[in-house]
């Protein structure tokens, strides 16, 4: 069913949701959570549809705000679709003028009571989600620096603002990737002296898969420029000899092993709806995402923009510049050294903690 | 290479909920695999697995059966197997890469040779594909054959784990067809394997619902309160299923509903229900208790009035005309086999003194539904008019197993008008989860458990014992009297059954 409704309000909208709900018979029952999207009209059907399939597993409102002109008048358009495409409620709004300013109080009244709300930009990215009015009402943040034109930047920005709650498409797509490396090293294998990334340039994830490496693993962690598509590879560097995983084609990874033979699996690319299916599966902050975005800020990627954004980073301070030069020049530290390489990886955050 | 304990993971992490349990390197050998179940659920279940990446690279697959087959054949038999019932997208580079682990090795159970070519095709994937020498065994095969195939992997050497690896069997229900035999099964497979490298499979305790009862009870304080005698009246668990014995009468002939879905599934479901709460979720914790509580089940005095069973005669299945039981194929005009059954029993706790719980089961019922289902006791005190509440019946909490996986509230609500009067509501919950990619199958989530070899899900040899205590009398009891009453086909069973609950002043939930 769908209820056009223009320059309206947030009641009308709400007895709209009720009425085609209960011409329907209730179909819409059992939210677990309300969505909102913060999109362009450009890009809205695409999310619209990632939302719709999303809310498959698990049901929900899905509110999608489109900022229009912000000249001219105030007004609110909306458009209401309830069991037309998936199990749950979709209101798709569109502000104009001033009323662009002020969207959390048309977003707030629509929430679906008592239940957690998670905020998600599928385009270019705030700089400060936390403090958007619409990404205050919300338990969790989703971004995407991928969808803007800087996307590094991007990251680091995110850093700098990160807020319990916040997390980014970047770090979902490289679950795969980490999965794989927690079971590959579920197995024994020696010591692991230093990580590398290999993935097209400015690729943000790769960017958090090393710092992610690099915290946990407490090695030096690089990035190297491949052609993609993606991450094409990371290679743990053991006493032992390399430990490789490498997707040249974006399809099918190949793990090789020292004295090993190599072994295939499937490592695809995943489309945007199992990204925020995933995303929307738990909605504690996720502290792992922490840790690797601020590590990338201190300095692990884009040497250049790392110090100057790192440098403003809140948990990072003054020794940004220090920890990016550390990183990219192999830096001399004791954590170098296997021995040690070992001991501050058991602990969660033992390689930030060193260094401050 | 290091070889001694291993540090841990320091990419493991717990705060760290995305990543998923991936299984080690190993190979799955499977014994029956031009079986129903091999096609339909085992071998779309593993490539579900491959494609949600949770197979470990490498992962090797080999077929086992009585064909002259090559790779080639088997690899042609688990595309089209996939193909038809996988639950996620083919993909070709998936299955082009879990493809290149499957194997075949052609030979009969009492062929030694055979064997021993199974265990080179092993040691091969192991070299070739670093499967690190770790072996689990499905045996998809009826039990007539386990002691020979397990006697076969002892004698070639395949049962005994090397240095730092594992071997696991995994079995299907029917655990035995009674106590004895079910202790004789399991004597067989210990002789081979030790107990916690067995797993039986109930498929049912994969399914995500029969999860959340746990969750449901242990993680609310909503329900507890109220999960014992002071407010449940009685218990209804029911496993209804709307089609026939089908192709299975060779197996299903002398063995009975009773024995294929109460000794287990629901006994299990009753266990989950009825349990008292676990110190923990390892498997150990969760087992204990369900022991426990299965072995508090006692069995009414009268048989004769609290148990009934039936046998389905022809009639209407929902618009469909379908023969009755004795018509099917294969199945002897004689046949006393029970097609549905009924039981009562009685929980012997403090929890649930006096609260009956009753399970029932049926093949060509009205409808596929399995639910438990917490009948409670009505209000001690209506304040309304008699005539105000002649519609209000007993609050239900209802826990829907299959299909429409979820949990129902009933309760009474007033009925909108001038006039106080009320009528039972339902309030529904619904798993969204049921119809996406990420949520499992359960054979996805028992066949990824077995290769973890993480063991809650599966019923030790303990509960399946205690099962067939339970059960045992009632066949004895049932196998000297009377024999089961005819109920048409789509209908809700025999009236024996109604009156069985009406004896006791209730009444079956009509589902």
């Amino acid at each position: 069913m769908n209820i056009d409704l223009t320059n309206t309000t947030t009641r009308k909208v709400l007895d709209a949701l009720s009425a085609a709900r209960h011409r329907m018979g209730g179909p819409a029952t059992g939210k677990v959570l309300t969505l909102v999207v913060l999109t362009e009209e450009a890009s809205q059907y695409d999310a619209v549809r990632a939302s719709t399939e999303a809310a498959r597993e698990h049901p929900c409102r899905i509110i999608v705000v489109i900022a229009r002109s912000p000249g001219g008048e105030s007004r609110l358009d909306a458009e209401v679709r309830v069991g037309e495409t998936g199990p749950g409620e979709t209101v798709v709004l569109r502000l104009y003028g001033q009323l662009i300013e002020h969207a959390d109080s048309v977003v707030l009244p629509l929430l679906v009571p008592d239940t957690p709300v998670v905020a998600w930009w599928p385009g270019i990215a705030p700089d400060r989600p936390a403090e958007e009015p619409l990404g205050a009402l919300a338990q969790r943040r989703v971004t995407d620096a991928k969808g803007g034109s800087d996307p590094l930047g991007t990251l680091n920005r995110l850093a700098e603002a990160y807020v319990p709650g916040d997390t980014d498409f970047a770090w979902t797509r490289i679950t795969g990737w980490r999965t794989l490396l927690a079971a590959t090293l579920d197995q024994p294998h020696d010591d692991i002296t230093g990580a590398c990334v290999e993935a097209d340039p400015k690729n943000p994830s790769a960017a958090l898969l090393a710092a992610w490496l690099s915290v946990r693993l407490a090695v030096p962690c690089t990035v190297a420029e491949s052609h993609g598509p993606g991450i094409t590879g990371v290679r743990l560097t053991t006493t032992a000899g390399d430990i490789a995983i490498t997707r040249p084609d974006g399809r099918v990874a190949t793990l090789s092993r020292p004295e090993q033979p190599d072994r295939q699996v499937a490592l695809h690319r995943r489309p945007t709806s199992e990204l925020l299916a995933e995303e929307l599966r738990r909605l504690d902050p996720d502290e792992v995402y922490r840790d690797a975005v601020l590590r990338y800020a201190k300095g692990l990627g884009e040497p250049a923009e790392a110090k100057e954004a790192g440098a403003e980073a809140k948990e990072a301070g003054g020794e940004a510049k220090e920890a990016g030069g550390e990183a990219k020049e192999a830096g001399g530290e004791a954590e170098q050294t296997p021995e040690a390489a070992a001991a501050p990886a058991k602990a969660p955050r033992g390689g930030r903690g060193k260094k401050s | 290479m290091n070889t001694g304990q291993q540090p841990p993971n320091p990419l493991r992490d717990p705060r760290d909920k995305r990543l998923p349990r991936v299984a080690g390197p190993c190979v799955l050998v499977l014994f029956g695999v031009t079986g129903d179940l091999s096609r339909k659920k085992l071998l779309p279940a593993i490539y579900d697995l491959a494609n949600r990446g949770l197979l470990p690279p490498g992962f090797s697959l080999v077929g086992f059966a009585r064909r002259d087959w090559e790779h080639q054949d088997f690899r042609q038999l688990a595309h089209d197997a996939v193909k038809e019932h996988a639950r996620t997208p083919f993909r070709e580079d998936v299955w082009n890469q879990l493809a290149e682990g499957i194997h075949f090795v052609p030979g009969t159970f009492d062929d030694p040779g055979a064997f021993e070519t199974l265990a080179m095709a092993v040691k091969e994937l192991d070299e070739q594909r670093g499967t690190g020498g770790n072996y689990a065994f499905y045996l998809s095969i009826p039990p007539k054959f386990f002691q020979e195939v397990v006697q076969q992997l002892q004698a070639s050497g395949l049962s005994q784990p090397s240095e730092g690896s594992w071997r696991r069997v995994v079995i299907e229900k029917p655990f035995g067809h009674d106590l004895a035999s079910a202790q004789e099964l399991n004597a067989i497979l210990h002789e081979v394997f030790p107990e916690e490298s067995i797993f039986r499979i109930d498929h049912y305790l994969g399914k995500e619902t029969v999860q959340n009862i746990l969750a449901l009870r242990f993680a609310n304080n909503l329900f507890e309160p109220i999960w014992n005698r002071s407010y449940v009246d009685h218990v209804q668990i029911t496993m209804a299923e709307d089609i026939g014995i089908g192709g299975r009468a060779g197996y299903f002939d002398g063995v009975g509903t009773a024995r294929d879905v109460i000794q287990n599934h629901l006994l299990q479901l009753l266990a989950l229900t009825a349990m008292e709460e676990p110190v923990s979720f390892a498997a150990e914790s969760v087992r204990a208790e369900k022991a426990k509580v299965l072995s508090a089940v006692r069995l009414p005095k009268d048989l004769g009035a609290n148990t009934v069973r039936g046998q389905y005669a022809a009639g209407w299945q929902g618009g469909v005309k379908v023969r009755g039981y004795h018509e099917e194929e294969g199945i002897p005009p004689n046949s006393r086999t029970d097609t549905y059954a009924a039981v009562r029993v009685d929980v012997d706790t403090r929890r649930w003194a006096g609260v009956p719980f009753y399970l029932r089961t049926g093949k060509r019922l009205a409808r596929r539904a399995t639910e438990v289902a917490l009948v409670f006791q009505r209000a001690p005190h209506l304040p309304f008019a008699a005539t105000d509440t002649e519609e209000l019946g007993q609050n239900a909490l209802v826990i829907r197993v299959q299909p429409d996986e979820g949990v129902t509230m009933r309760f009474g609500s007033k009925v909108p008008g001038t006039s106080m009067e009320v009528r039972d509501v339902n309030m529904d919950f619904d798993y969204g989860e049921s119809f996406t990619e990420s949520s499992p199958e359960a054979y996805e989530r028992l066949l990824l458990d077995v290769l973890i070899g993480d063991p809650p899900l599966f019923p030790r040899q303990e509960e399946v014992e205690l099962s067939w205590e339970i059960l045992d009398p009632i066949e004895e009891y049932w196998d000297k009297h009377g024999k089961p009453e005819l109920y048409k086909a789509g209908s809700w069973g025999p009236k024996a059954a109604d009156e069985m609950m009406a004896r006791d002043g209730r009444a079956w939930r009509r589902l």
